[in-house]
């Protein structure tokens, strides 16, 4: 005790202390963090195993006949591929009244009891269908065409490399990295939230194909550059500069004055 | 009328210079003198090499800011061999997949050229870049340093002013070489930059005309803002960065205050060859962390833009960091400042921001020399530094500004926050608009106590010295710290500063009882005078500190480890 008492001015013992407090609260956390439970398991897949989820788990907002209350927009007409969309990326359920709704990776329904409530929402009201073709996946579809009708209709609002951007009051255009081509599909198709909606006239699903062969390829390719930092532009690589650049040319200034003459 | 010169021999041109013996022998001390004998350059050489420069880290942050230059200029002569200054439409045809047959400029189609099918053209690319931000960073932390230690004063006002001028064209020469490559972010920014140019009353859109030849885009801009950028920018840059580093040579270096160092000498090292190892060698210093930086890591991923077109944009579009503060004035700036009057429209709500901030700062910036001289009256040249903390009201002026320059920066990032932080963008907004008045005040206030207490506790130092943490129990049984006294050395960092007073009113009538004319004039000086000087902390007076040391302090103890402290005649209570 004596040999740390005798070294507690030293210049590291600040930084040791706080690395030796975050690496304990870390491991405390992932520890005591609460685990989510297990979600039920159905095997039905009809339109009365629908209407039953429906009315346990959604009619709260969207009203017990989905013609929608003041919390949630009526479903009417929504179709299949937008309850999948919304459902099958974790949107829906709304854990919580916000401006906006989040994807959730770790979705808390099964893809039968998703396809037994989009069912029962299709039955309502005729509205598109889950898109079933090779077209969701960006078979066949040209990546450069993909690439300008993109820039076009897409970056404005989800970025060059669809790092997502912002929008007005809290609401955002999220992030496309690793989204499935079926709910990129399924998001042009139905608009959800703020997005507008790209119907078959206006974007023929050879487009849509297109589109989803353009972020899928330039997911996948190698940086070329190096770290990409985010892509979130100027803005990254300004705090980079000042932070390493800075910092990194300082050091050797620092350390050549200190060097002998 | 004429004037005739006498014919003078090269023998005559060295008439003064010191004698050299032909008898000198080595090989290149007989190329040296045949270069002397036609150029007679020796006088000069001799006189550089032996200049002496002082030595701290914060006089390097001016060479990193030169050495970048320096690195931009080398690489972008490799950038021009290829790159097509043009906004001739071609289909690209090129080894980058995603962009092949997509209609571009030529000028897009060579700077993806350079990226993907010029050996070593990304790094050198990136490398030019990356110095490029480097070289914007080193200005801004090199005149901070300047300004902080008042190395600004008599006689080096005219070099800050200049200072200023390449700090302001630095980020033009920057805007105008992200602007080339044509992909749509620089596209965004020239439209941006367009917009701005309009908002300039009464002749805006005849400028607008003037330089993109016709409406926007047009085909000339691009070929303008190359001819900018790689003649008319680095010309007029490195001419006054000439003149910034021959004043540099004529005024001398400026140094901390420590023994020995005076207003009158330069206590350092000799250019040759100290300095020329050590400059030399930072060179390749800041060259390989450039390097380094740039070859792991993307800058400007201009394949990934796409090609300029009008009509798209992406969100997340922001200027360079050094035009950050610019576009982030413009974001904050609320609509309603546009109006129309005359019959025209004036856009104050894009002009003040994108416009006029820009020249404003920099002639704020460029005055402050004269503003300070004229309020401390002070005509004398100051080649000693002042520690920050000595010029407490000059630190917080310069923080409060500098902080004024990072909240608009910030705020041009409002978007990229909102999103990371999950926050509202109309609130982020909202709130730089408060803090951009807000935060200069709170830094100014904060400086300011800071360095007032940082020089009592330097008083404190001096006068009772450093506390060493060693507890000692006396004879008596009383516990008391013992301070060990600082060296000279030391001491006399802490003590070598002037701490001015503020100028006393005059009084308001002159000897014969008339009511003095200037009297006005000099009490709004003499306001002036007490904010900058009216809080401040002396230094220790030789007297005090004997006084000090005379009056006993209890560290003392007799028989004690015969540490500096008790080699001072000294009494225990």
């Amino acid at each position: 005790m004596n040999a740390l008492a005798a070294r507690r001015r030293h210049p590291a013992a600040i930084a040791i202390l706080l690395f030796l407090g975050l690496a304990l609260v870390g491991t405390a956390y992932s520890l005591l963090a609460p685990k989510s439970a297990q979600a039920a398991v159905s095997t039905a897949d009809d339109v009365a195993l629908g209407k039953q989820l429906f009315l346990a788990n959604c009619a709260t907002c969207h009203g017990l006949n989905a013609e929608g209350t003041k919390s949630g927009p009526t479903l009417m007409g929504v179709g299949a591929a937008s309850v999948d969309f919304q459902m099958g990326t974790g949107r829906m359920p709304l854990a919580g009244p916000n401006v906006q709704a989040p994807r959730i990776d770790k979705v808390k329904y099964t893809e039968e009891e998703i396809a037994a409530i989009a069912a029962y929402v299709a039955s309502l009201a005729p509205g598109p269908a889950i898109p079933e073709g090779k077209e969701t996946t960006g078979e066949g579809g040209n990546v450069a065409l993909g690439g300008e009708i993109y820039r076009v209709n897409c970056a404005m609002c989800h970025n060059f490399a669809g790092s997502g951007g912002a929008l007005t009051r809290g609401k955002y255009a999220p992030s496309l990295y690793g989204v499935e081509g079926k709910y990129i599909y399924e998001a042009m198709l139905t608009g959800p939230q703020s997005m507008p909606v790209f119907n078959d006239t206006n974007l023929t699903p050879e487009a849509k194909a297109s589109v989803i062969a353009y972020l899928k390829m330039t997911q996948s390719e190698p940086n070329v550059g190096g770290m990409n930092l985010g892509n979130l532009g100027p803005v990254s690589e300004g705090m980079f500069i000042w932070i390493f650049g800075l910092l990194l040319m300082i050091a050797c200034a620092f350390w050549l004055g200190q060097k002998a003459a | 009328m004429s004037t005739t010169a006498s014919a003078r021999t090269a023998a005559d041109l060295r008439a003064d210079d010191a004698k050299v013996t032909s008898a000198t022998g080595s090989k290149a001390g007989a190329a040296a003198i045949w270069v002397d004998e036609r150029t007679g350059i020796a006088k000069g050489a001799a006189y550089m090499m032996k200049k002496v420069f002082p030595d701290h880290w914060s006089f390097m942050l001016g060479e990193v800011a030169m050495y970048s230059m320096i690195i931009c200029l080398l690489t972008g002569v490799f950038l021009s061999f290829w790159f097509v200054p043009s906004a001739g439409q071609i289909p690209y045809n090129g080894s980058y997949v995603p962009l092949q047959g997509v209609i571009m400029s030529e000028a897009y189609s060579s700077t993806l050229g350079i990226s993907f099918d010029v050996r070593g053209g990304l790094l050198i690319r990136q490398i030019h870049h990356w110095a490029a931000l480097m070289f914007c960073v080193a200005i801004t932390v090199h005149m901070l340093r300047v300004f902080l230690t008042g190395a600004f004063r008599k006689p080096r006002e005219l070099n800050w002013v200049i200072g200023s001028i390449l700090s302001m064209l630095a980020i033009v020469e920057g805007f105008a070489g992200y602007s080339l490559p044509d992909d749509l972010l620089s596209g965004t920014g020239i439209r941006a930059a367009e917009g701005f140019i309009r908002s300039i009353p009464l002749v805006g859109s005849y400028i607008s005309y003037l330089l993109f030849g016709g409406t926007f885009p047009g085909e000339a801009i691009i070929p303008r803002l190359y001819s900018v950028h790689v003649l008319l920018l680095p010309a007029v840059l490195i001419g006054l960065f000439t003149a910034h580093i021959v004043l540099v040579m004529v005024h001398k270096h400026t140094q901390f205050p420590g023994p020995g160092r005076t207003n009158e000498n330069v206590v350092g090292f000799p250019l040759m060859p100290v300095y020329t190892a050590k400059a030399g060698g930072f060179f390749f210093m800041v060259f390989g962390v450039l390097a380094l930086i740039s070859a792991l890591v993307t800058i400007n991923p201009i394949w990934a833009y796409g090609p300029y077109d009008p009509s798209p944009v992406t969100a997340g579009s922001q200027p360079d960091w050094y035009m950050g503060f610019a576009d982030g004035a413009l974001r904050l700036l609320p609509g309603f400042l546009e109006f129309e009057l005359f019959g025209f429209t004036w856009s104050m709500n894009v002009f003040l921001g994108a416009v006029a901030l820009i020249p404003l700062m920099y002639t704020a910036a460029g005055v402050y020399p004269w503003i300070e001289a004229w309020v401390t009256g002070d005509k004398r040249e100051h080649h000693l530094l002042d520690r920050p903390r000595n010029a407490p009201t000059r630190t917080a002026i310069g923080m409060a500004a500098f902080s004024f320059y990072v909240v608009l920066m910030f705020a041009a990032g409002n978007d990229i926050m909102a999103i990371r932080l999950q926050l509202s963008i109309n609130d982020v907004t909202n709130l730089f608009r408060l803090l951009v008045f807000v935060v200069p005040v709170i830094v100014f206030w904060v400086t300011r106590r800071i360095c007032l207490s940082l020089q009592r506790h330097d008083r404190e130092k001096v006068l009772h010295g450093r506390e060493s943490g060693t507890i000692v129990r006396t004879a008596e049984g009383k516990f008391f710290e013992r301070h060990e006294d600082l060296d000279e050395f030391d001491r006399y960092k802490l003590v070598a500063f002037e701490s001015p007073a503020p100028l006393a009113l005059p009084s308001a009538t002159d000897l014969n009882g008339v009511s003095s004319k200037d009297a006005k004039k000099a009490r709004r000086r003499v306001a002036w005078s007490n904010f900058f000087f009216k809080t401040r902390v002396e230094p220790v007076t030789p007297a005090e500190l004997a006084a000090a040391h005379h009056h006993g302090e209890h560290e003392a103890i007799p028989g004690g480890s015969g540490h500096a402290a008790i080699k001072h005649d000294k009494h225990p209570h």
